[in-house]
């Protein structure tokens, strides 16, 4: 990762004479390079396919899976306000599978959402509190503190990976138990709202609702602002120079090296920003939804984000659709237990098939018949 | 021979010998360390020490698995309800290493025979693993019955070691310091060992030796999975006889850097998971005590910022095998 090779690049077997290295073969190409040419004919197959898992299990449980689907859809959007719920839940869904896309681009699989996204709700809720007396003001503040907070722990492991080699993957989701641990310490000690101590609930003071951020014409802000950074992060990749070192990294590692990019430092900036954006979806949780820290806000929005990502094959725009039919599953599947008593998780497994199928080379070949499957390796030795 | 071998494990030895006597040391001086914590820095260590030896096998021949963390709360949950509808321990036991064996089979298989992603096919399984898990659990099941513990004879007793690591002790326990012991043999000193090594280095040259590259790692990463297994089935039916939603809490990915920290050696892996061990007790200990003001939310997260603080230091001085992570093909190169 640095300028100077690591150990294990020094100790790693050189290629033999005129051979090209790994990067340079085509089925050989990195996890980004992999998803955004995967046909679209896939996720169709794949999503057909992890319905009739979820129905098999539903099935097992005594419930008629056309029914139990129909209702999780008319809870999501149909019932009065089940839109702007949705939208409400897709919102950071949006975030989350951004946060994974920014770092997949240079090749990082960043699997620390849910921890940069808990830091982030945590300080965006207690700037949002201590400057609701500001009003709109104290909402942004409370954003900005939200993504400063994510960036910073998305910088831990970015710099970590640059300078000394630490594996992203590991580093991430250390952060993610560090995290979970700190803000559970801040909101039951320093931070605990004062009628809750009492009551020993680890939550917040409410933020006040004038610095709530809410829905204009039932469109949750939140999700206005999701949508404007999806399409901010697009431009970014695709038209900017910024994006184009990005695409580079992830591409081809020595290229960029010739080429004088920084690479050290585009790795540690894919991580900041992922981390930021994570940290704003905490952040509008947190001021958007509960009004309020709670240890619970994370529910699964930040894992939720690696399945999307994938999901939309890391193009930022895609990450928009992809994000709102996790959020349908997800709002729905409250419902449904409502109503079926199925419980929610069966949207987990359900999103793990999804994922399972999209992220499988050789469903490409199956249906394609041809050697169209590319062969990722995001997963690249721990040491470098 | 004896020299030579003394001469290349110079530092090992010396730490080695450090550590044993500081032990001693602290285990028999007055106000020194107290007993338990010897005994509850074991505890810790064993599901850590199984897992961290599933990583070394799967890495050694060429595959990540940052599964451990899922195939070990199925086994977990598999073992505890196997054996609380069955009402006998040693089906739920045999259930945990079975579903330890499909787990480790099914990353097997999409990562060596469908070249999928390494990393996301381990985080596809600790998703479904959770999913799974969260999705069948049912509350207020109940344990036929406590697993069986023994004292080793002769061996326990030793001091301090004896009263560790075999009085009072469990299959679990006793499994784990076999396994690490026959891990290092096996990679070190068999035929099986180096194939699986030069698997997991240099694919193509085992390739064209006349190895069967892919077989080999599908029954490395299938096989592990019943390490994985016996390390789920100790949380919940040995360490705690009840299962929790989420019970493993970041164990199986400690392991993975426990195995990094042991430089890929098993041997390495279980002292380090022993360290791991000693740092939990510590933080549990300093959670009771009450002499130093540190909340447990915070003690708690301990082991994790010592794995990165450590992982910092470690990385770039040990170094992965070769081929991990890549996906093998034949007549690639």
């Amino acid at each position: 990762m640095s300028e100077t090779p690591t150990v294990a690049e020094q100790a790693a077997p050189p290629p033999p004479d005129g051979s090209p290295s790994d990067e340079g073969r085509p089925d050989r190409q990195p996890l980004a390079f992999m998803l955004t040419h995967q046909s679209g004919v896939v996720i169709v197959v794949a999503l057909i396919i992890a319905l009739a898992v979820g129905a098999l299990l539903i099935r097992l449980q005594g419930v008629a899976p056309l029914f139990a689907y129909e209702t999780l859809i008319k809870q999501a959007l149909f019932v009065p306000d089940g839109l702007t719920r949705t939208l409400q839940k897709t919102a950071p869904l949006v975030l989350t599978g951004l946060a994974v896309v920014l770092p997949l681009r240079v090749g990082l699989f960043n699997i620390g959402g849910q921890g940069q996204l808990i830091f982030g709700a945590m300080f965006g809720a207690w700037v949002a509190y201590a400057a609701g007396g500001y009003g709109i003001l104290g909402a942004v503040l409370g954003m900005v503190a939200g993504i400063v907070a994510g960036a910073f722990v998305g910088w831990i492991a970015g710099v970590l990976k640059a300078t000394r080699g630490v594996h992203e993957v590991i580093t991430t989701i250390m952060l993610n138990y560090i995290a979970a641990g700190v803000t559970w310490w801040l909101v039951t000690g320093p931070l605990q709202a004062e009628s809750s101590k009492t009551s020993g609930i680890p939550q917040t003071e409410l933020i006040p609702e004038s610095a709530q951020v809410g829905a204009v014409a039932k469109i949750p802000i939140g999700f206005v602002i999701a949508v404007v950074l999806a399409v901010a992060c697009w431009w970014m990749l695709s038209r900017s120079t910024l994006g184009f070192r990005f695409n580079t990294v992830g591409a081809n590692k020595h290229a960029a090296r010739y080429a004088g990019i920084n690479i050290s430092r585009i790795v540690t900036l894919s991580m900041v920003l992922g981390g930021g954006l994570a940290g704003l979806a905490g952040a509008l949780e947190a001021e958007g939804t509960l009004y309020r820290f709670e240890p619970a806000v994370g529910g699964t929005l930040g894992f939720d984000g690696i399945t999307i990502a994938l999901l939309a094959r890391a193009n930022p725009l895609a990450t928009i659709p992809a994000a709102f039919l996790v959020g349908v599953l997800r709002t729905g599947a409250a419902g449904l237990q409502f109503e079926t008593g199925i419980a929610p998780e069966v949207v987990d497994v359900l999103l793990a098939t999804i994922l399972l199928m999209v992220s499988i080379p050789v469903l490409g070949k199956w249906i394609f018949r041809s050697r169209a499957d590319k062969v990722s390796a995001a997963s690249t030795s721990w040491g470098n | 021979m004896t020299t030579a071998w003394i001469a290349k494990n110079r530092t090992t030895l010396i730490v080695t010998v450090v550590v044993l006597v500081a032990a001693y040391v602290f285990y028999y001086a007055k106000n020194g360390i107290a007993p338990s914590m010897y005994t509850s820095a074991w505890g810790y260590a064993i599901p850590l020490v199984l897992a961290a030896l599933v990583g070394v096998i799967g890495e050694r021949s060429g595959v990540v698995n940052i599964g451990i963390e899922g195939q070990m709360l199925v086994a977990a949950f598999a073992g505890f309800f196997a054996s609380a509808y069955s009402g006998s321990l040693l089906v739920g036991v045999l259930a945990g290493i079975g579903s330890g064996l499909i787990l480790g089979g099914f990353l097997a298989w999409t990562t060596v025979k469908w070249r999928m992603d390494q990393i996301i096919a381990g985080v596809v399984l600790n998703i479904v693993a959770t999913g799974i898990t969260s999705f069948y659990y049912t509350p207020g099941k109940q344990l036929p019955g406590l697993m069986p513990s023994f004292d080793v004879p002769l061996l326990s007793r030793i001091p301090l070691i004896g009263d560790v690591f075999f009085t009072g002790t469990s299959i679990f326990a006793t499994l784990a310091i076999l396994a690490a012991l026959a891990v290092h043999f096996g990679l070190f000193h068999t035929r099986w060992g180096l194939r699986t090594r030069s698997v997991g280095e240099y694919p193509s040259a085992a390739d064209t030796a006349g190895i069967n590259v892919l077989r080999l790692r599908l029954v490395n990463v299938t096989l592990a999975g019943s390490l994985a297994g016996c390390a789920g089935v100790y949380l919940s039916m040995d360490a705690s006889s009840s299962f929790e939603r989420n019970m493993v809490a970041g164990r199986g990915f400690l392991a993975l850097a426990i195995m990094i920290m042991g430089a890929w050696r098993p041997l390495r892996a279980f002292v380090m998971a022993i360290f791991f061990g000693f740092i939990n007790a510590v933080a549990s200990q300093l959670q009771q005590s009450g002499n130093f003001d540190v909340p447990p939310q915070l003690t708690g997260t301990l082991p994790f910022v010592v794995t990165i603080i450590v992982l910092a230091i470690a990385a770039g001085r040990v170094r992965a095998p070769g081929a991990v992570g890549q996906p093998y093909i034949k007549g690639d190169e």
